[in-house]
């Protein structure tokens, strides 16, 4: 008889439930019992709150239990003996939970599902498809990239295609292919499942723009914060190496390609593309002025293109399937799927992908259930610390580039934090100064002085000291730091300032503005 | 926690050198000195400053600019708090406040008797079951007032 097959994730918000421990127990038990146990390390389903759910596979395919407590494991390890058999903690086909089975998977579609660290599990699960299919036609790679209409997952949207081509039309005797991985943006942890769940979709996305723009190097940046992810990533680079999907012959083609992980050292700004230029350079992270672009006089000042990892990760099923397969999911200009993250005061945390369209109130209820304490929704934060606070006045706002940008926010990286009613509003206002104040680069004076004074001047508001004149001065600041800024860090800092007192006025001792009669 | 080395300019040089030539060291060559001796001391930089063919400003720039890296040793043990707003959203200012009341130390510091040093980090990616922390590089999550004082003690063993 085959060993029994139990997954047990070792992504890192598993691993922070208890994860590692949970997967000991039923080694150690699995071996006092004489039962020939395999256990997988997969990546996260995204159904957060059950972590660490674990799952069996059975006849009838695989069933999940959770979330799986030390105390459980011996129940939990019986249920599972009796090819998933019934526990109080049953789940049951993970496919078949509402949550999983609403989404619209295309760049998650194998997370959580395969061993992260198995070429071969990532083959026998559709992986390196797209790479097949750009190898037969490596010169309509930048075309079909451009017609599926993918724009920039990091936040600002750019279509992925131009900035290709811009790449590729540069001559240089050497190019580079950079991926952002330097995910700061507190709400936000799908960079991290992808690096955790399904690294070979990263490595594959980024080969294939390799071969797109005739760039033979590659650099994965990633945060100093994300360790697990640090190490999957090296694990699944040396595996493609090692498959000869990496190297000086990728797949047998005349393309070579390879990749480096480097490790950044807890600067926020560095998730801004030229300052991590910068920093992999071996410099202070701070950030250049634009023109030159990143795609003429990017890393050591040679053409680069440098994307976010959901960006690089959607590419291998556009290549796969066609760009008109993945233009036809969405709406407007915001072509293909999202992996939005469900965070902070929400019942059904976790990552839930789906076409753009979805309204924040569909999601924040409907989906996610509303808050985890019980209390009401009072304000939801869209895009990170530089997004908005939308109260539920704004809750049919469709999940879209466009639509977000006429309210004043950002749908930034996908985030989606939402607060109960004990939130002081001015408090996150303050914190959205402070947060500046502190990763400030100290390039540019608007970010750099701005966001003291705005720190000073909240304060402040918050005193009640010359509470009219202050929030004057406020906007004035927030004008100044949105127009004066280098980047998007001093930049975008005042759309949560400015959300928080436009929609809480009360938080700061003003007068509530008058509800629009509906 | 893990034991780190004391300072020692001769394995320091050799541990430098090894990665000359390649592009962008400084930051790895930084990183792997600072896991190796626990921190970044002033005697560092010369040597670094020198191999990459740096001014000793450039290396001091670096060194300062990144919240990663620390000049002085840090206690024995470790723990960092994430602060961002996910982590507010569940609690996350109490928690931290109570950090500071247990430990008798403000944020950035470290306890008067070397055991533990208090830290911010902004983000662990763990925002889905926050508040979250680590302790000596361990991640925690789903973090409460029972949990983070058993973290607390863990470290007085």
């Amino acid at each position: 008889m085959s060993a029994l097959r139990i997954y047990v994730p070792g992504d890192a918000a598993a691993v922070a439930c208890g994860a590692d421990e949970i997967a000991a127990a039923i080694g150690a038990l699995a071996a006092k019992r004489k039962v020939d146990v395999e256990i997988v390390r997969n990546g996260s389903r995204g159904m957060h709150w059950l972590e660490p759910m674990l799952e069996v596979t059975t006849a009838k395919g695989r069933i999940a239990y959770g979330p799986v407590g030390l105390d459980d494991v011996d129940s939990v390890f019986a249920a599972m003996l009796a090819s998933g058999g019934e526990h109080e903690l049953r789940i049951g086909v993970p496919e078949e939970h509402p949550f999983l089975k609403r989404q619209t998977r295309l760049t998650f579609a194998r997370c959580g599902i395969v061993d992260p660290r198995s070429l071969d599990d990532y083959r026998a699960h559709g992986g390196y498809q797209g790479l097949m299919g750009a190898l037969k036609a490596p010169h309509s790679i930048v075309e079909e990239v451009t017609q599926s209409g993918l724009r920039g997952r990091g936040g600002a949207g750019f279509p992925t295609g131009i900035k290709w081509k811009t790449v590729a039309e540069t001559k240089a005797a050497q190019k580079y292919i950079v991926c952002n991985a330097d995910e700061g943006d507190s709400g936000t942890f799908a960079d991290r499942m992808i690096m955790e769940g399904d690294p070979f979709v990263l490595i594959e996305g980024m080969t294939i723009a390799g071969i797109a723009v005739g760039a033979t190097k590659g650099y994965v940046y990633i945060r100093s914060e994300y360790p697990h992810a640090i190490a999957v990533m090296n694990d699944a680079i040396a595996a493609a190496r090692k498959g000869g999907m990496l190297g000086g012959s990728v797949a047998g083609s005349q393309f070579a390609f390879d990749l480096e992980v480097r490790v950044g050292a807890g600067a926020y700004v560095c998730g801004e593309e030229t300052s991590l230029l910068e920093s992999l350079e071996g410099k202070r992270g701070e950030v250049r002025a634009k023109p030159p672009l990143p795609a003429h006089q990017g890393l050591f000042g040679l053409p680069t293109v440098i994307n976010n990892v959901l960006s690089f990760a959607a590419v291998p099923i556009i290549l796969e399937k066609g760009a008109a397969f993945y233009k036809h999911f969405g709406m407007g200009r915001s072509r293909g799927t999202m992996p939005i993250q469900l965070a902070g005061n929400i019942k059904y945390a976790g990552l839930y992908e789906t076409a753009f369209g979805v309204t924040l109130g569909e999601l924040v209820d409907d989906i996610g259930g509303g808050t985890a304490s019980g209390r009401p929704v009072r304000a939801v934060q869209v895009g990170g610390p530089l997004g908005a606070y939308f109260p539920r006045a704004l809750f049919d706002t469709p999940f879209d580039y466009e639509a977000f940008a006429k309210r004043d926010g950002l749908i930034g990286h996908g985030g989606v934090v939402v607060f109960d009613d004990t939130v002081d509003m001015a408090k996150q206002a303050r914190f959205a100064m402070e947060f500046c104040a502190v990763e400030s680069c100290g390039k540019c004076t608007p970010c750099r002085i701005g966001s003291a004074r705005g720190v000073e001047t909240v304060d402040k508001i918050r005193r009640g000291e010359a509470r009219e004149q202050n929030v004057t001065v406020l906007k004035d600041l927030c004008n100044t730091m949105k127009f004066g800024s280098l980047c998007a860090l001093g930049g975008f800092t005042p759309y949560p300032v400015m959300s928080a007192l436009t929609h809480f006025p009360e938080d700061f001792g003003m007068t509530p503005r008058l509800q629009a009669a509906e | 926690m893990d034991e780190k080395a004391l300072w020692n300019a001769e394995a320091a040089a050799e541990l430098i050198a090894a990665h000359k030539g390649r592009d962008g060291a400084l930051l790895p060559i930084l990183q792997e000195l600072q896991e190796t001796f626990g921190h970044i001391p002033d005697a560092a930089v010369p040597l670094v400053a020198e191999t990459l063919n740096l001014s000793r400003a450039e290396v001091h720039g670096v060194v300062t600019f990144y919240h990663d890296f620390r000049k002085k040793p840090a206690g024995r043990h470790i723990l960092k708090l994430c602060r961002a707003e996910a982590c507010q959203s569940r609690g996350g200012d109490a928690l931290a406040d109570r950090a500071e009341q247990k430990l008798g130390v403000k944020f950035g510091e470290t306890s008067a008797d070397g055991r533990i040093t208090l830290e911010s980090v902004y983000c662990l990616g763990l925002c889905s079951v926050s508040p979250s922390a680590t302790i000596d590089g361990r991640i925690v999550a789903r973090l409460d007032d029972k949990k983070l004082d058993a973290l607390i003690a863990e470290t007085g063993r």
